[in-house]
């Protein structure tokens, strides 16, 4: 009974939305008031109904009811708790599901709490909400039904890929989906506002807490999906360019363009149709993303879920949904009144330069990633598109980025003199000059741009700091604070990029207990090896002692594991955390001899890699919370002053 | 600003939507195929990839018995998408040996201790030349070649789920 109460609350579910979208869609044709007000109560009923059948399909993997066909797919009765629950969204049925609640739920928030945008906007953008889930509902209802029966009722699933089991991954997933969704709503916004031709202040100021929100999940998902390819596929790197990964930071980079262009239009009115373009490309790009990875029309480590068929409904959905939006805003934005002008020496114009840097490294990923399928779709020739390009063509226009990065905060709206501005800015130029001469005086091998890379990261995490100078601290605005950090964050981030690609040390050898490895100041004694067996796995362990310089003894295990219902193989590498780096061991498979294949790698500040991210993360999240504070005192000063009058 | 210049975002997504779609559209297989289909293996002898498999010669696919002959990299991510796929279709008792394409015995030995090893000889082709004789352009590449050493049909990337009973077909065909 609960998969069927789960399908129609789906189905009740989508008949809302399409009453959504229709009095919405009669509404503003028709001007009638009292269809307004219908509008947010089935918004915010849909959103229930949703959320009902998604839960309903958390619950059914959580009794493992294998007469479901997902469950039987994707779990199986033995596996651990937590991953029976995330295994919910481990597949593609169940994440379409999960994206179309989160959906629904963001559709019912604003609905009931959005207040400053004029009423035609807001409904136009409810409509538009309603479209897209249609879209995701038919999808679902059509093709990919989560609550198929399966008879006969076969005695135990088949467990969900043995990669996908792992803390991080359970959560990583979701943490992109509310980015996604989150850029559905700016997208939303942005078909909102072109209809209603309301394009200004206010709008930017109801979109801007979407899209911060959509880009802190952004951030934090990519975060994770790096530190968890670091250390489940144990190959020792955190980025591979690969189709996947593409996939996700695309819709990053723009969201973080459309961040910055609607501080200026919020703050300024300025940059209206680059901003509205913007919202349409960023959700443009989580789109693309998602049809990537699930067309299987380019082969990706991370093609989990790949079905040509799926592919082709996306591929119509994103047709529709972003060829519609871009029609929409060629016929529109002509009639949009230009926003306010400004100085190019200005925050604006450091502004309009990080969107131009991003915009231009977001289409050098976006070629990158296609260019193997235009290729094959023009000659019919294979090949992949690697590193190096990617390297190559983006590292100096992120560095630009940063430095830009450094500047932007610490110039006037509008107009700015910039000799005032390289007066600000003079000490932490100082200061990436001499990093960067000493670097090149007293390291060795290392590369231009992780050279390049390291001396800026150095004066930026100086210069991010530059803002609150001379500051009353206490008056200093939480939106302040956060953009310090997330800037901060970045330089972080970037510091470890170039520690880690300029002074890993590798080993791999073939080492029979006993044996002792030498790496950095590192010495491993390779004590044995034994078996270990897990909830649904087997594995070989390494039984490894390791030592830093005279320091304490650390014991490290790293595993083979076998999962014996997926017939698959994984190897869970050992980690040991420093302050100032990573040791990384890898134990291979064996020989005759009795010997075993280890690989040890000594990461220096590679971990900041990822602390960065959070402090990305972090200082969006201040951003969020001081803007919405601000915003409501805004509205309750008004509404005091109303009552007055 | 210029009017025509708001609908350039969509005529690019318009070009999007076209390659897109005819990748999706084309047939996979749809490719040409290597000129040595239907020839006998050229001549070959490469030494071993790792220790624990001999080498590779052209003489070895001349035993009597059809064999499957794959291209392979550890560098190339396909491969390890279609690893599984050779290792069921060794498990159904075909032997496959392997040509390994433009790399070094650690980075091969650690990919297979990865992936599964599927190999019953694998030769390492350091600079691609007996690859490109074979009329192969990329990796991976799938060759059935049935006991006298004529190639029987070449499958070129990644050998998925669908394909093995087709080549466990070729090969009872080949014998």
């Amino acid at each position: 009974m609960i998969a069927e109460t789960g399908l129609i609350a789906l189905w009740l579910a989508a008949a809302l939305a399409l009453l959504q979208f229709a009095l919405g869609a009669i509404g503003l044709r028709a001007g009638r008031q009292e269809y307004f007000a219908a509008i947010r109560s089935v918004t915010v009923a849909q959103g229930v109904f949703v959320t009902l059948s998604f839960l309903l399909l958390i619950w059914l993997f959580l009794r493992s009811d294998m007469s479901v066909r997902l469950v039987v797919m994707n779990s199986a009765s033995v596996k651990p708790f937590i991953y029976k629950f995330s295994g919910t969204w481990g597949n593609h049925e169940g994440s379409m599901l999960l994206w179309v609640t989160v959906m629904g739920l963001a559709g019912a928030f604003i609905a009931m709490f959005e207040r400053s945008l004029k009423q035609k906007t807001l409904v136009a953008t409810l409509a538009a909400q309603a479209f897209i889930s249609l879209g995701f509902y038919a999808f679902l209802l059509i093709s990919s039904n989560p609550f198929e029966r399966m008879f006969p009722v076969p005695a135990d699933g088949q467990g969900l890929n043995p990669l996908l089991q792992d803390p991080g991954l359970a959560f990583h997933p979701p943490t992109l989906y509310f980015g996604y969704v989150g850029l559905s709503v700016a997208f939303s916004f942005a078909v909102g506002a072109m209809i209603t031709r309301d394009v200004g202040a206010a709008f930017a100021k109801a979109m801007r807490p979407w899209v911060l929100g959509a880009w802190i999940f952004l951030t934090l998902g990519i975060t994770a999906g790096s530190y968890w390819a670091y250390y489940e596929l144990g190959w020792g790197g955190w980025w591979f360019w690969d189709p996947v990964e593409n996939a996700a930071l695309m819709p990053w980079l723009a969201a973080t363009a459309l961040l910055h262009s609607v501080t200026v239009l919020a703050t300024r009115d300025g940059l209206r149709a680059w901003t509205l373009m913007l919202a349409v490309v960023a959700f443009s790009m989580s789109m693309i993303g998602t049809f990537l990875v699930r067309s299987g029309i380019l082969t990706s480590v991370h093609a989990f879920a790949v079905d040509p068929e799926r592919g082709s409904f996306i591929l119509a959905l994103l047709a529709i949904y972003i060829g519609g939006a871009m029609a929409l805003f060629a016929l529109r934005v002509g009639t949009v009144k230009e926003g306010s002008r400004f100085e190019l020496v200005s925050r604006e114009g450091a502004l309009v330069a990080n969107n131009l840097l991003l915009s231009v490294i977001l289409g050098l990923v976006f070629i990158g990633t296609l260019y193997p399928l235009l290729v094959e779709a023009v000659t019919g020739e294979k090949l992949s598109v690697g590193p190096p390009y990617f390297n190559l063509a983006t590292g100096p226009l992120a560095l630009m980025l940063v430095a830009v990065m450094a500047a932007g905060p610490l110039l006037r709206w509008r107009r700015d003199n910039p000799k005032a501005l390289l007066n600000r800015i003079s000490i932490p130029i100082l200061i990436t000059a001499a990093a960067l001469f000493a670097l090149a005086l007293f390291t060795t091998g290392m590369s231009v741009l992780a050279l390049l890379g390291l001396a800026l990261a150095i004066g930026v995490g100086v210069a991010s700091f530059a803002p609150l100078w001379k500051r009353n601290l206490r008056r200093t605005p939480l939106h302040t604070y956060g953009m310090v950090i997330a800037h901060f964050g970045i330089a972080v981030a970037l510091a470890g990029m170039a520690c880690e690609s300029s002074f890993t040390e590798e080993k791999l050898v073939a080492a029979k207990p006993g044996d002792e490895i030498a790496v950095n100041d590192w010495t491993l004694k390779f004590d044995a090896i034994e078996p270990v067996a897990g909830p649904n796995w087997t594995a070989l362990e390494a039984r490894i002692t390791a030592q830093y310089g005279d320091g304490a003894l650390h014991q490290i295990n790293p595993q083979n594991r076998m999962f014996p219902a997926a017939q698959t193989q994984t190897s869970e590498a050992a980690l040991l955390t420093r302050w100032n780096g990573q040791l990384y061991v890898v134990l291979g498979d064996g020989d005759s001899q009795g010997r075993w294949q280890v690989r040890v790698w000594w990461k220096p500040f590679v971990t900041w890699i990822w602390y960065g991210g959070i402090l990305v993360a972090l200082g969006g999240f201040l951003a969020m919370i001081g803007r919405l504070r601000r915003s409501y005192k805004q509205r309750k000063q008004r509404e005091y002053a109303e009552a007055i009058v | 600003m210029n009017r025509w210049l708001l609908w350039l975002p969509l005529v690019l997504f318009g070009l999007f939507f076209a390659a897109v779609a005819t990748g999706l559209i084309m047939p996979k297989d749809n490719i040409i195929e290597s000129k040595m289909v239907g020839k006998p293996m050229p001549d070959f002898s490469l030494p071993a990839a790792i220790e624990q498999r001999p080498a590779l010669s052209s003489a070895d696919l001349v035993k009597g018995k059809p064999t499957l002959l794959n291209i392979f990299a550890s560098w190339c991510l396909p491969c390890i998408a279609e690893a599984p796929q050779l290792l069921e279709l060794q498990r159904a008792g075909v032997e496959i040996n392997a040509i390994a394409s433009r790399d070094t015995p650690e980075d091969i030995a650690n990919f297979l201790n990865r992936w599964g090893n599927p190999y019953a000889r694998i030769g390492s082709d350091t600079t691609s030349r007996v690859q490109l004789e074979l009329g192969s352009s990329g990796v991976p590449e799938t060759f059935v070649i049935d006991g006298k050493g004529i190639i029987v049909y070449q499958h070129i990337g990644d050998i998925r789920a669908e394909d093995v009973p087709k080549i466990l077909k070729l090969l009872e065909d080949a014998k």
